[in-house]
């Protein structure tokens, strides 16, 4: 450890060309500098009013912030998960769809576009907390218990969450009624930031300071780095590995409430579709290690809202929807043959016999 | 080779307990249910809409023997129907062109995906990600409108089937109908056997037990592990060809909707076939029977009259849960003998 800081102190640069971060932050520097070269109005942000008469923030840039939140939200949860059992949960847009509908049942009754709200917004959302959890502890007990790979045993709720949302709301798309439920998917009167943005800061933050007063982080890195050593430390690996799906069962409920406001409803065959997908997408652009172990939940976080500002550019040079993923892919190849350990050592090697040469000739 | 020969039996304890179950399910079916199912024809009509899945499915449980997953596939298949449709119907190809087309995109995206899993070293659930992202991205650019093929060669290819003698039954008329299986079905068949024998009587095959099953040892004895892991996934990659021009002879359309979820349902089967993610244990011909037992629970259930389109998903996953649970509990009683 000491060691360590010493070298950081030699060379602040060469500790940041090595640290995790690096990743995302070069492909967020390159988004953006693609972006200035191309068409520089890319950044304007524009203050305008919707058609409440609120003021609201406008632009690509707060188009990518706003739309990236529920990722943003999901990647913290998607990090620990990965970190804790060396495995990805398939199943977050399953469940968003699950625990989206329990939360339209309840604050919409039996029918289908009631008049006015059947019980309060916060009931609903912690009704929606609930079954969250409840389905991340399925996911959990049967990794943690059952010993069932994390891919294959989510693969159940995969395969499930979306019919049981169907069967939650009687295979209707309820409507919430009313204007304050729109708030926590768009702009909340007075505030010109949107609020999805302001949920993920607030997730953030938790999820700091969970990580700055408790030990979870050292607990998860312990059980994804080697299982036998950690119980022989004292710890539970199978209470963590729930643990740390039960904290992904609280994200993906978050994640579904802005998913549900922004559109009054909710469309279960068809909400968060390849949610999952591109969830694990910002955990592996994240440089963290998909066989689990050291995480770095910032770099997540980081390189999700970096997934949603390629999807913002795409659109911006009229890509279609549909063609969109065929783009996304190449960026991703690129970006994860660069990182690949073996790509980069071969980088290094390059470099130090060029370094040698120049030793040689000086 | 103490060793080898338990994970043998665990892997024989595991396709029989998938057998076991097929077989019981549909003699429940014919017993309860009646009807249909009575008929042979039921039975190969649940094969004839699967073959392609077959095919695929058996790329699926090689790739997860060799510690691998390819969740491409759905996106490749999905790319093939489109293209064999734009070949045959706007470039007036023929059914051989457009069977060539399918075995060049499993070729394409065997070798750049194996070469990224197994020489850069990039985990293969990612590169596969990618892989099935660029297919379904690809499919809309070449065509965004569904295509209904009428290319007449093709159209007679597809409509090729084997008259099973024996197996027909008198209708209310009397007049007797014969029971009859699709090529496509026939091929599937010849894929699971081959893929059967090469991997239980083949060097080359028995190496993606040995790499899946430890690494490092099968690096030991001389394997060359990264090729085997290169040719687990080109392999895959080329069934998904083949499965996918098999599928797109069963469908004979193409949308940008096709094959949605079909990796999962491939994963789903080889799980339930016995295959294990942790790699080193799995049998393709496992897949084929659970290839059939998902799509005969979902029959079971829609002919129950759950008719409501949740039935189908919450049982399928109650199955694969089960069928999970099973797995699990076998391996840890034997890991404890």
């Amino acid at each position: 450890m000491a060691k360590n800081a010493t070298a950081k102190k030699q060379n602040p640069l060469s500790s940041l060309l090595h640290s995790q971060m690096m990743i995302p932050l070069v492909a967020l520097a390159l988004l953006l500098v693609f972006n200035l070269i191309m068409d520089p109005t890319f950044f304007r942000i524009t203050l305008g009013t919707n058609s409440d008469g609120n003021p609201v923030l406008s632009g690509n840039l707060i188009s990518a912030l706003n739309n990236g939140s529920e990722l943003a939200i999901l990647a913290i949860g998607m990090t620990l998960v990965t970190a804790a059992t060396g495995g990805q949960d398939i199943s977050v847009g399953a469940t968003i769809a699950i625990s989206g509908s329990a939360m339209l049942r309840i604050l919409c009754g039996t029918e289908s576009s009631p008049s006015s709200l059947a019980a309060p917004i916060i009931l609903g959302f912690l009704v929606a907390v609930l079954v969250g959890m409840l389905c991340g502890a399925f996911n959990g007990i049967l990794v943690a218990t059952f010993r069932i790979q994390p891919m294959i045993a989510t693969l159940i709720l995969y395969t499930a969450g979306r019919s049981i949302a169907a069967w939650i709301n009687n295979n209707q798309l309820p409507i919430v009624p009313g204007k304050v439920f729109t708030y926590f998917g768009g702009f909340i009167p007075g505030c010109p930031v949107p609020t999805p943005f302001l949920i993920a800061i607030l997730c953030i933050i938790v999820i700091a300071l969970v990580m700055k007063f408790t030990n979870l982080s050292l607990y998860i890195q312990s059980v994804g780095i080697n299982e036998n050593a950690a119980k022989l430390n004292g710890l539970k690996p199978a209470f963590i590995k729930i643990l740390s799906f039960v904290i992904l069962g609280v994200c993906v409920a978050v994640a579904a409430l802005i998913k549900c406001s922004r559109t009054s409803t909710i469309n279960y065959s068809v909400v968060a579709q390849n949610i999952e997908m591109d969830a694990i997408l910002a955990v592996a652009l994240g440089g963290n290690s998909l066989g689990g172990g050291k995480f770095n939940i910032w770099a997540s976080i980081v390189a999700a809202y970096v997934i949603q500002l390629l999807t913002t550019t795409l659109y911006k040079f009229k890509v279609s929807s549909d063609a969109l993923p065929a783009y996304k892919a190449v960026v991703v190849i690129l970006l994860i043959v660069f990182s690949s350990p073996v790509v980069k050592e071969k980088l290094s090697q390059i470099s130090k016999s060029r370094k040698a040469a120049a030793k040689e000739v000086g | 080779m103490d060793k080898k020969k338990r994970t043998l039996s665990d892997a024989n304890l595991l396709l029989l307990i998938t057998i076991v179950v097929f077989v019981v399910m549909y003699a429940c079916a014919v017993i309860f249910l009646g009807g249909g199912f009575r008929k042979a024809q039921m039975f190969f009509n649940i094969l004839d809409a699967n073959a392609g899945l077959v095919i695929t499915a058996c790329g699926m449980s090689l790739v997860m023997i060799t510690q691998g997953i390819d969740i491409s596939i759905g996106g490749v298949v999905r790319l093939i129907c489109m293209s064999c449709a734009v070949n045959l119907e706007l470039q007036n190809g023929n059914p051989f062109t457009a069977f060539l087309i399918a075995m060049g995109i499993g070729l394409a995206f065997g070798v750049v995906q194996g070469f990224l899993v197994a020489y850069l070293e990039i985990q293969p659930f990612i590169v596969s990600l990618a892989g099935m992202y660029f297919a379904k991205g690809l499919t809309t650019i070449i065509h965004t409108n569904p295509i209904s093929v009428t290319n007449e060669a093709f159209k007679a290819l597809s409509k090729i089937e084997f008259i099973l003698p024996g197996l027909g039954y008198y209708n209310k008329k009397g007049t007797y109908i014969n029971t009859t299986i699709e090529l496509g079905s026939v091929l599937a068949i010849i894929v699971v056997i081959l893929m059967f024998l090469m991997l239980r009587y083949t060097k080359f095959g028995r190496n993606f037990y040995a790499v899946g099953g430890n690494k490092q040892s099968a690096l030991m004895l001389g394997i060359n592990v990264k090729r085997t892991k290169f040719m687990s996934h080109l392999i895959c990659s080329l069934l998904a060809g083949f499965g996918g021009f098999v599928y797109f002879m069963h469908i004979g359309s193409a949308a940008t909707s096709n094959a949605n979820g079909m990796e999962m349902n491939a994963i789903a089967s080889s799980i339930i076939g016995g295959t294990l993610l942790t790699g080193g244990v799995g049998n393709v011909i496992g897949t084929f029977f659970g290839v059939l037992s998902l799509n005969t629970i979902q029959n079971i259930v829609s002919s129950i009259g759950l008719d409501d389109a949740w039935w189908t998903g919450i049982t399928i996953a109650a199955m694969l849960c089960l069928f999970l649970i099973i797995q699990s509990v076998v391996m840890s009683r034997t890991k404890k003998k």
